[in-house]
């Protein structure tokens, strides 16, 4: 069976939709067949329709998501009562001890995001990955540093991330491969991705799941989750009426 | 290994061909680079099509060494595996030229 691709991080700038649409097409063109786009939590019905669209004008799935950026654990779980109901994918960005743990605990957050340069301040360990295997957390890696940054700076990141990778497969945290682009420049293939996590380690049947099955796991999820049949996990409204 | 070369600039085939070895080197380094075996053999600026041999031992390392090449000079560029072939006949079929 043909794989589906998908990029859960495009990064365009949304106020201007000739460049999320040029990001979109190119993500078809590369072969994606899902992604998700980064909104603010006021985004409006319309502009979330308006994406919806271009992404079915170029024949990609969207999914919408929100990056949250907590500064305490309390402000995170204010944050997720909010917005959890409003969009398909919640990311959270730890760049704190405790708001990464309650985040790798908590069942509403799908993503786990590390600031991508502060290597000081990225908190996933095995303590964080047992959390996150015992909850739907998954561990998400931007490729776009590997791609911009240089010297010195880029072998500290592979380094941090062969340790992260090797941890979380450790634990059989899921991995999710973003691009986290903000141009086409950055984007590259789903295959290519793969290649680029060989760079820490990840096998390529891991770095393929990681751009194909774990996203897409996330949002088939999420999607039951919000639809009005959902219940609780496992019970579903099939059929409503007298003779039922 | 076909490629298509993604950017608005056309850049001739010596610059490209050393921005290559300019990945694969930084990526792993003099003795890596030696064991991949690049070599161009064919080469369209025009198109943004380039036609290159590798070792097969090395074909992930270049596959990431590529991915991870996103400018020449000062000007952006992108650089997509289109198709891997074991002979040049059968490469240029797959990709119709």
């Amino acid at each position: 069976m043909r794989r589906l691709y998908a990029d859960l991080h495009l990064c365009p700038n949304i106020n201007d939709p000739k460049h999320v649409s040029a990001l979109i097409n190119k993500a078809s063109e590369l072969g994606y067949r899902l992604i998700a786009i980064p909104l603010p939590p006021n985004c409006t019905d319309q502009e979330i329709r308006q994406i919806q669209k271009l992404c079915a004008e170029a024949r990609v799935d969207f999914a919408s998501r929100i990056d949250l950026k907590p500064r305490t654990p309390n402000e995170l779980l204010s944050n997720l009562r909010r917005i959890r109901r409003k969009f398909e994918i919640v990311s959270v960005l730890c760049d704190s001890k405790n708001v990464s743990r309650q985040a790798a605990k908590d069942r509403r957050v799908d993503l786990l995001n590390f600031p991508p340069t502060d290597f000081r301040n990225r908190f996933f360990d095995m303590a964080e990955a047992e959390l996150a295997s015992n909850s739907v957390a998954t561990l998400e890696i931007d490729m776009k540093l590997l791609l911009t940054l240089e010297g010195p700076t880029r072998t500290r990141l592979l380094s941090v991330l062969r340790k992260e990778a090797g941890i979380a497969e450790g634990f059989h945290l899921p991995i999710v491969l973003s691009s986290g682009a903000s141009n086409e420049i950055l984007l590259r293939k789903p295959v290519e991705m793969a290649a680029l996590a060989s760079l820490f380690d990840l096998s390529k049947e891991s770095a393929l799941e990681a751009v194909s099955k774990n996203p897409v796991a996330i949002v088939k999820r999420n999607r039951e989750k919000l639809s009005p049949q959902f219940v609780a996990p496992g019970i579903r409204v099939v059929r409503k009426g007298k003779d039922c | 290994m076909a490629l298509a070369i993604d950017s608005g600039v056309v850049f001739d085939s010596r610059e490209f061909m050393d921005a290559v070895w300019g990945a694969v080197g930084k990526l792993y380094g003099e003795y890596g680079a030696s064991k991949s075996g690049l070599t161009m053999i064919d080469y369209d600026a025009e198109q943004g099509f380039a036609v290159i041999r590798v070792s097969l031992v090395a074909i992930d390392m270049a596959r990431a060494a590529l991915a991870s090449m996103t400018r020449i000079g000062n000007k952006p560029i992108a650089v997509h595996v289109v198709s891997v072939s074991g002979t040049i006949k059968a490469l240029y079929d797959k990709t119709k030229r």
